[in-house]
């Protein structure tokens, strides 16, 4: 019997040792394993969802694979972690992630006490609610009494209590842990409003049994800047993630597109020249860990920021989100990237 | 092995042999095991410290003392977005007591119903009992619950077209309402008298067995204690000027506003796990009835005992005893069960907890606060359980 419970012993400390834990150089580690492991939603029609093939696709994917593009010069070295609200934030801390690109508000909650970094927004959201046009309902204002429907461990769930206590009025919570169960009982009627950030409203309106029947009401109560968020602790790998963003912007900025990046590396104006690498002496990716071509390859694997947002939730995709805050700071935006120099 | 090898008297043992002593490696095995679980506690405990520094999240059980900020639906006790978190997880605590205990009770009176069905002479009612116990043991709790709450949510009508039914209860999609007692002045008579008609009956209950073990003479108890018990109360709260008043839910904008609402998530998890929990309660009851020999009914019948009588005073009390230890069990499944809850939106310990986690970011402290309260509930299950199966146990003379 000794025998027996020491051998069990002895595997669950080997099996212990196997884990994983949470490293400082990421991108040692991303390196040695051949891919970037991202967590994505679990499904969210615009930002991460799997497309009708079984592939991932959307807005906070493509940013996996500029990622994994900047890192290896391609795409596709990607594995996706879908995680819920209430488990992304332990996958990210545990080191299950490498990364966290999952429609994440940027809150000092989370840059602090849960031990995250963020620095840049790939989305500009804020809050909304969504609600059956046969109510008859003109804003949020006129909710009271209702039964509002809300996915657990969200910056929304905070928000809606803060909104509804401040202006005096009363509401039922009814919360449940994934996107797909609060649609659910949204669709069924179990609750007479679903709030979320705005984007995803207009998302998950799609999914509905009939999208038409139901409208979301002009108030934004909250400020919900989204981004990709890392471990604290590990700079290099902070600087990279921050600075894909920054690429992706910085390409819409001098119209650098899927299309045409090789054509671009021949142009004369200098600061294109030294944005992708192609300047004499460039340091521009290695003093990143990364080549000098790390900017070609994501213009190459995703577009630009205009393209990404385009593709998946803009102009060019069944939501239709306008660019509004998300614009480039010279089209009426604030979409800003520092200079590359 | 040693032991029953060696018929060596103990002190004719060759010096030197101490390694081959049974003593001897029993004590060295229990130390190596000792210090391995040692050494594997220090290293997790270790390593785990190591990582939250590293990934720069403070820990302690400070968090509780916070603001939690969130709204929960359904709360046994007040509670809003400013209350603390400690709060919070008593309303989840509460909350999965609620549905354990009536679960349990529900699920004992619905498996001993079916139990004793499958055993019944009558053909349909023997089969339809089968066919229950087959039904619902052979599906996964959690597609229990998510049957009853989709039936709930699925054919139930929309709350704003409620379906009324008598004595001003409502059912919808948002669950059932129902008016709600608000007791005015004097109402404390009728309460006391209840308390009183209560004790009254008890003591009629004990003075009518005593006479009757020792005269043989039987008193009619059952109506005696329904007029206490009923009429007493009833007279009071007529002097009194029946001090009572209902909140009776009516059409809202939105919802029924007023009364007391069971949500459907309560509901469906309440019902599923009753029934879920019953189909196994019922196998237990059934083999606990049918361990008693046969024997004993024949020597009652064969005493003139009505079989009625000879059920209930010779082959339930036997059984009991055969039954209690499988149920606890099954008691304790359906508690921990209860957490399923998550999937339906129910406002359980671990819903609540795990919207503290993740406002938080203190995972370890969280789970080990499930963990406690979960083995807590357990350990209180099984030690009330070994009471009754202590008191119900065959006295041996």
């Amino acid at each position: 019997m000794a025998r027996r419970i020491l051998t069990a012993l002895v595997g669950a400390a080997v099996m212990g040792i196997g884990a994983p834990a949470a490293s400082a150089a990421t991108l040692d580690d991303v390196k040695a394993k051949g891919f970037v492991q991202c967590g994505v939603n679990t499904g969210l029609a615009g930002f991460s969802a799997p497309d009708a093939s079984g592939n991932w696709a959307g807005f906070d994917v493509d940013y996996c694979k500029a990622i994994a593009a900047a890192v290896f010069g391609d795409g596709s070295k990607v594995k996706y972690t879908p995680t819920s609200a209430k488990e992304r934030f332990p996958a990210l801390q545990s080191g299950e992630v490498d990364v966290l690109a999952r429609n994440t508000t940027w809150s000092i909650n989370r840059d602090t006490a849960l031990g995250f970094n963020f620095r840049t927004v790939n989305y500009y959201d804020g809050q909304g609610f969504m609600v059956r046009k046969g109510l008859n309902v003109k804003s949020a204002l006129e909710l009271s009494g209702a039964a509002v429907c809300v996915q657990t461990g969200t910056t929304t769930e905070l928000n809606l209590a803060d909104y509804f206590k401040s202006n005096n009025l009363q509401y039922n919570p009814v919360v449940f842990e994934k996107l797909d169960e609060v649609n659910a009982a949204y669709d069924a009627g179990r609750c007479d409003v679903y709030t979320t950030d705005q984007s995803g409203l207009y998302s998950l309106r799609l999914t509905l049994s009939k999208p038409d029947d139901h409208m979301i009401l002009p108030e934004i109560i909250s400020k919900e800047p989204l981004g990709p968020a890392v471990r604290q602790g590990d700079d290099q790998w902070f600087d990279i993630v921050s600075w894909v963003h920054y690429a992706l912007v910085q390409a819409e900025e001098f119209g650098i597109t899927q299309a045409n990046v090789e054509e671009m590396k021949k142009s004369t104006n200098p600061d294109v020249q030294r944005f992708l690498g192609v300047e004499a002496d460039s340091k521009i990716g290695t003093d990143l860990g990364l080549t000098n071509e790390w900017a070609v390859n994501i213009i190459k694997a995703v577009g630009n920021y205009g393209e990404v947002f385009d593709r998946n939730i803009g102009a060019g995709s069944p939501l239709k989100i306008e660019r509004g805050l998300n614009a480039l700071w010279n089209k009426g935006g604030i979409q800003y990237a520092p200079p590359v120099r | 092995m040693a032991i029953g090898a060696t018929t060596t008297p103990e002190k004719e043992k060759p010096a030197g042999s101490f390694i081959n002593d049974p003593q001897v490696r029993g004590i060295f095995y229990q130390a190596i095991t000792v210090i391995i679980l040692a050494l594997l506690i220090y290293w997790i405990a270790d390593n785990t410290i190591e990582n939250l520094r590293r990934a720069n999240i403070a820990s302690g059980y400070g968090f509780v003392r916070g603001r939690a900020g969130f709204d929960v639906g359904q709360s046994l006790i007040a509670f809003t977005s400013d209350s603390t978190y400690g709060r919070a997880l008593v309303v989840g605590f509460l909350n999965t007591l609620l549905v354990a205990i009536a679960g349990i009770i529900t699920a004992t009176i619905i498996g001993f119903i079916v139990g004793i069905g499958r055993l019944t002479h009558n053909w349909i009612i023997a089969k339809l009992s089968l066919a229950y116990v087959e039904v619902f043991r052979n599906i996964p709790p959690l597609l229990v619950i998510f049957f009853w709450y989709s039936g709930v949510l699925a054919v139930l009508p929309q709350a704003r077209e409620a379906l009324a039914l008598p004595l001003n209860i409502f059912v919808s999609n948002r669950g059932v309402a129902f008016p709600k007692p608000v007791f005015g002045d004097g109402f404390q008579y009728t309460f006391y008298a209840f308390i009183l008609a209560a004790l009254a009956s008890f003591l009629v209950s004990r003075y009518a067995r005593r006479k009757q073990a020792e005269t043989g003479q039987r008193m009619p108890v059952l109506w005696t204690v329904l007029g206490l018990v009923i009429g007493l109360p009833l007279v009071t709260f007529l002097a009194t000027g029946a001090p009572l008043a209902f909140d009776v839910p009516v059409a809202g904008k939105f919802n029924l506003t007023g009364g007391s609402v069971v949500g459907p998530e309560f509901l469906s998890l309440f019902l599923a796990l009753s029934f879920y929990t019953a189909a196994f309660i019922a196998e237990i009851v059934r083999a606990g009835i049918r361990g008693v020999s046969k024997g004993q009914s024949e020597a009652a019948h064969a005493l003139g005992i009505r079989p009625r009588l000879t059920t209930r005073l010779v082959v339930v009390p036997q059984a009991m005893r055969i039954i209690i230890p499988p149920l606890t069990s099954q008691y304790l499944n359906l508690t921990k069960n209860s957490s399923l809850a998550i999937a339906i939106g129910y406002a359980d310990l671990v819903a609540v907890g795990g919207t503290i986690l993740n406002q938080t970011g203190q995972a370890i402290e969280v789970v080990s606060i499930w963990l406690i309260v979960y083995l807590s509930l357990s350990l209180a299950t099984s030690l009330f359980m070994n009471w009754y199966n202590a008191r119900m146990a065959l006295v041996e003379r």
